[in-house]
């Protein structure tokens, strides 16, 4: 028994990032003792900001999730069970056809066949889905700028079928569309030069990448997308769904060891899921909770033979759609590197959207690409086309070349829309001797503060970090979420919004994306109409109590695991 | 109250163990995160395209003409479609910037899916962004745990991958075996007779495709119709090759035998064949389709096709609609090269004489497949120097089920001129021979 350097017969617990601490550690962050007693108490009042640690993090990250107000919570429950009740009613009446049955039917031939659906399967869409409908698939017919022409439908049977009346309801304030960095335009030199290579290239492919559809286009677009990124080197597919369903696969295989976040985008799940690794999950975005699987992983093993694990990989987002979380970057990998996993970075929605380059979440903490082992992300969001992209060392990226689902057996990108990637890829770096890529980041930089400072002070509950462009307002409630949708539509507002099963049953929420292209005006419009519905709805939950990173409550990592 | 001594042992244990767990994270070591490949593996170097991938290819510097693009109709050079999807691009840009529930539900997606379901003569239509994602999210919205699909052996990737995504029990059928499949039914029959409260929970579907991407050959549509209304499952069909091609309207298999459209619950298709798009689309009764609507993952959970694309879809249609003609042209074509290849020695031509896109096997096998890979390369390189551009047909060896032989794939557009597919039959005969004999 070796005594510790101050003589005491325990051994101090070790950082994260290897030093030693002289406290409790708690989220990778240190308190001693005796600050942890006084943070305590002064919890309850205050503010409490998460602060550096150590040099991992150069700058504040500040991400609070306010607590659900008891009082909405359990308005909320009492609002999902009278609708329950009304749905059982409705279900029996439809059943002896006292009411009228909108829905679908099966064919008489095909009667005596099992059925296709489940009734239960089905209940939460026939009843509590079908009444705000309308609130999503709004059909739209410009380009999804800063304002966007939407289609106006009606509907005389409750939702059942919508009738478009022939109107436009033009200029609507666009914050739902995921156009951070605001190239979703059809005029500008992105869409010149894609309209050129339409021209010369033609729309499809009708290849796969191996057989005969790598065109030179798709050479020029990796080759940008590595240095973009600083990576060695890049490769491009099609859909960035599929990137990850189908490259995840060619990864890790039976006997390897997913460790997937909480909150984890369809994708990714589907993706090690199909792989046939063991997934693990850890809570969100907690650093001890994934130490705790990572260490139990390496001494324990694999679960019925006690053998190693061939590999250990780290599944993360850069920034969570529907939290507005940023991932804790330096923290994963400072545990990455401890215990010799590996890391898979999906930026679906950061990339573009932070960092002071626009280089991604890598870039907003300042640290090494290289670091992170894979590095995925989408061209959807940030670059105004379609299809993802995987980036890493030459290794990886051949070996995808060879095993990859998508090089296989998926078509190649079409070339206006790699012309459209490269020129505002291009334009972010600087490459095209303009200064609009700089400016529209700082514009989204400064949209984001903005935004989330007057919507907080305002009262409202806003999730996730303060730099994140992606804003969750929270609505509880299931009349809300369709009342909000609606109200804001007839100020002339486009707003998304999102229930269950999307998110937790009582957190449901408006998301805003804002975007570079909105201007100090558009902003200050659509503020002023949610400051109204949010006094008409009563969304202003907001006690200002948020609830201190260092103080959520961290209880036993029970681990599910799912084998295939 | 464990005495000091005892207290002091069982801090002991724990340092111990602590040490020990110590010890063992620091010993582990992973494998690497990629195996190494190496320099000459046959799919590493791709043939790099310069230029449209049109009917007269530049294949890594070398002008061919082009037998290894699926651009069945000659759309992808069609000048009306360029046009189309420049009107689109002027007007709406290039991304969509959403999924479709999130206002990425573009006037030209609704147009598109009407104009399908008109085309094809069902109730709906649904299009996806991506043509693998298709089948891939369409099987694991009906299929669930629990519920069974008979397979064909020689079904594509994208159909397999969708098949381990339900997590079904799934059962394979020989292919194009009728025999076999009413087997393996009526073997499910007496299952079902055994525990008949399962039964009556649990869901059968046969999953075919019209024109096999593997094979080439067609599936017995009407045959499995017949099964299906005595064995109760219900008929997905896969018609990525045979959508534009079969029929007297291009209709698919379905109008090919000429089996009402009602009968198949659902036909899924690429839009990346034919129609020289890129996407998919699923058609069927609105019963069947509305459910992907909310549980088709590729539909929900990813940004919906970008309207250029869909509106050269639309142009690529009209053009179907207005010259019905092609598709028997196509055929022609078809049976002529079909003909004109018989007789090599030492290939074989594997696929239905109408099919635009076939296999060339080797007659005999060296033994090893990587040899066999070697030698239809060196075939596939000496025809491209000799301005014929063909490809092998690539699978991913350790993930398919029941890997196909390796072979050359060959295709049939309605751009060839009758001059260039004797050439072509020609060139492979000439090639052949000098390389397998």
């Amino acid at each position: 028994m070796r005594p510790g350097p101050g003589g005491c017969c325990y051994r101090r617990p070790v950082r994260a990032n290897g030093c030693v601490a002289n406290g409790e550690v708690r989220n990778g962050y240190v308190r001693s003792t005796a600050a942890a007693a006084a943070a305590a108490a002064a919890a309850a009042g205050q503010v409490h900001h998460v602060t550096q640690n150590g040099g991992l993090y150069k700058k504040p990250f500040n991400e609070a999730f306010e607590e659900t107000p008891m009082l909405v919570a359990v308005l909320t429950y009492v609002g999902y069970g009278v609708l329950t009740l009304f749905g059982y009613l409705r279900d029996f009446l439809r059943h002896w056809r006292i009411e009228k049955c909108h829905h679908a039917t099966e064919r008489k031939e095909q009667q005596d066949f099992v059925s296709l659906y489940q009734d239960f399967e089905n209940f939460y869409t026939r009843n509590l889905y079908m009444r705000i409908r309308d609130n999503w698939n709004r059909p739209i017919c410009s380009v999804p700028g800063a304002r966007v022409d939407i289609m106006e439908r009606q509907s005389h049977d409750y939702n059942w079928s919508f009738k478009y009346t022939g109107n436009i309801i033009k200029g609507v304030i666009n914050m739902g569309s995921y156009n951070y960095l605001g190239f979703a335009r059809n005029t500008g030199s992105c869409q010149e030069a894609a309209a050129k290579v339409l021209e010369e290239y033609g729309v499809g492919v009708c290849s796969t990448r191996q057989e005969i559809g790598n065109l030179d286009k798709h050479e020029e677009l990796e080759k940008l997308v590595a240095s973009f990124l600083g990576v060695e080197a890049a490769m491009a597919y099609g859909m960035g769904f599929a990137t990850n369903s189908m490259n995840i696969p060619a990864l890790v295989g039976k006997g390897c060891l997913i460790l997937s976040d909480e909150l984890n985008h369809a994708s990714l799940v589907l993706g090690a899921r199909l792989s046939g690794a063991t997934i693990r999950i850890f809570k969100h975005n907690n650093m001890q909770s994934l130490e705790k699987l990572l260490k139990d992983a390496i001494v324990y093993g694999q679960p019925r033979t006690r053998r190693p694990w061939k590999k250990i990989l780290i599944l993360v987002e850069g920034i969570y759609s529907m939290e507005g979380s940023i991932v804790r970057l330096p923290e994963v990998i400072a545990l990455k590197k401890k215990y010799k996993a590996y890391l898979y970075l999906d930026e679906a929605h950061s990339i573009g959207a932070l960092g002071p380059t626009g280089r991604g979440v890598v870039d907003y903490f300042g640290l090494d690409p290289e670091d992170v082992d894979v590095m995925m992300g989408t061209f959807t969001k940030s670059f105004g086309a379609s299809g993802g992209y995987i980036g890493g060392k030459k290794e990886l990226i051949d070996y995808l070349r060879t095993h990859s689902h998508s090089a296989v057996y998926a078509t190649s990108l079409s070339p206006p829309v790699v012309e459209q990637i490269v020129t505002s890829m291009k334009c972010i770096m600087g490459q095209d001797g303009t200064t609009l890529g700089k400016e529209c980041i700082q514009q989204l930089a400064e949209n984001t503060r903005y935004f989330r400072r007057r919507l907080k002070e305002m009262g409202f509950i806003i999730y996730g970090n303060e730099d994140s462009p992606v804003v969750p307002l929270m609505l509880y409630m299931p009349a809300k979420i369709g009342a909000f949708g609606r109200e804001m539509l007839k100020r002339n507002i486009g707003v998304v919004v999102v229930g269950f099963p999307a998110t937790p049953i009582i957190e449901s929420r408006a998301r805003f994306c804002l975007s570079a292209a909105h201007t100090k005006e558009i902003l200050d419009t659509a503020l002023k109409e949610i400051d109204e519905v949010g006094d008409l709805l009563q969304l202003k939950y907001s006690r200002h109590r948020l609830v201190p990173l260092l103080d959520r409550p961290f209880d036993e990592t029970t681990y599910e695991e799912t084998e295939d | 109250m464990a005495t000091a001594a005892e207290q002091w042992v069982l801090v002991e244990m724990v340092q111990a163990l602590y040490e020990e767990k110590e010890e063992l994270i620091e010993e582990w070591q992973p494998e690497p995160l990629v195996p190494p490949v190496s320099g000459d593996h046959p799919a590493l170097n791709y043939n790099v395209v310069s230029g449209p991938p049109s009917h007269n290819i530049v294949v890594n510097g070398k002008k061919c003409v082009n037998f290894a693009s699926f651009n069945f109709l000659g759309l992808l050079d069609d000048p009306r479609v360029k046009a189309a999807a420049l009107v689109s691009l002027r007007k709406y840009g290039v991304g969509t910037c959403g999924p479709r529930g999130f206002y990425g539900t573009f006037d030209v997606h609704l147009d598109l899916e009407d104009r399908l379901a008109k085309f094809m003569q069902t109730e709906e239509a649904i299009i996806y962004s991506y043509g693998f994602a298709t089948i891939a999210s369409a099987i694991p919205a009906y299929s669930k745990r629990g519920d069974i699909v008979f397979v064909d052996r020689a079904a594509c990737f994208a159909i397999q991958k969708g098949l381990q995504a339900s997590r079904s029990d799934i059962q394979l059928f020989k292919h194009n075996d009728m025999a076999d499949l009413e087997r393996l039914l009526k073997e499910q029959e007496i299952e079902d007779q055994k525990n008949p409260r399962k039964a009556r929970v649990t869901r059968r579907f046969i999953v075919v495709e019209g024109l096999y991407m593997n094979t080439g050959t067609i599936c017995p549509l009407p045959e499995l119709v017949k099964l299906k209304y005595k064995y109760k499952a219900r008929i997905f069909l896969e018609e990525s090759l045979s959508f534009g091609v079969l029929g007297e309207h291009g209709r698919g298999v379905t109008e090919h035998f000429g089996i009402s459209i009602d009968d198949i619950d659902l036909i899924s298709a690429n839009m990346e064949n034919s129609l020289a798009s890129i996407g998919g689309f699923c058609c069927g009764r609105s019963f069947v389709i509305d459910h992907q609507r909310l549980s088709g993952q590729g539909y929900c959970f990813s940004a919906s096709l970008p309207p250029l694309l869909a509106a050269a879809a639309i142009e690529a249609l009209n053009i179907m609609e207005e010259n019905p003609g092609i598709f028997s042209v196509l055929r022609e074509k078809c049976k002529r090269i079909h003909k004109a290849l018989q007789g090599i020695s030492g290939l074989k031509v594997v696929g239905e004489s109408f099919s635009p896109a076939f296999h060339l096997q080797l007659q005999e096998s060296t033994g090893s497949r990587e040899d066999d890979v070697k030698l239809l390369q060196e075939i596939v390189n000496h025809c491209m120097d000799r301005s014929i551009a063909l490809t092998q047909a690539r699978y991913l060896e350790k993930e398919e089920k029941c890997l196909p032989p390796p072979s050359i794939r060959v295709v049939v557009t309605v751009e060839q001129t009758d001059e260039e597919l004797e050439r072509a039959a020609r060139t492979i005969k000439e090639v052949a021979q000098a390389v397998l004999l």
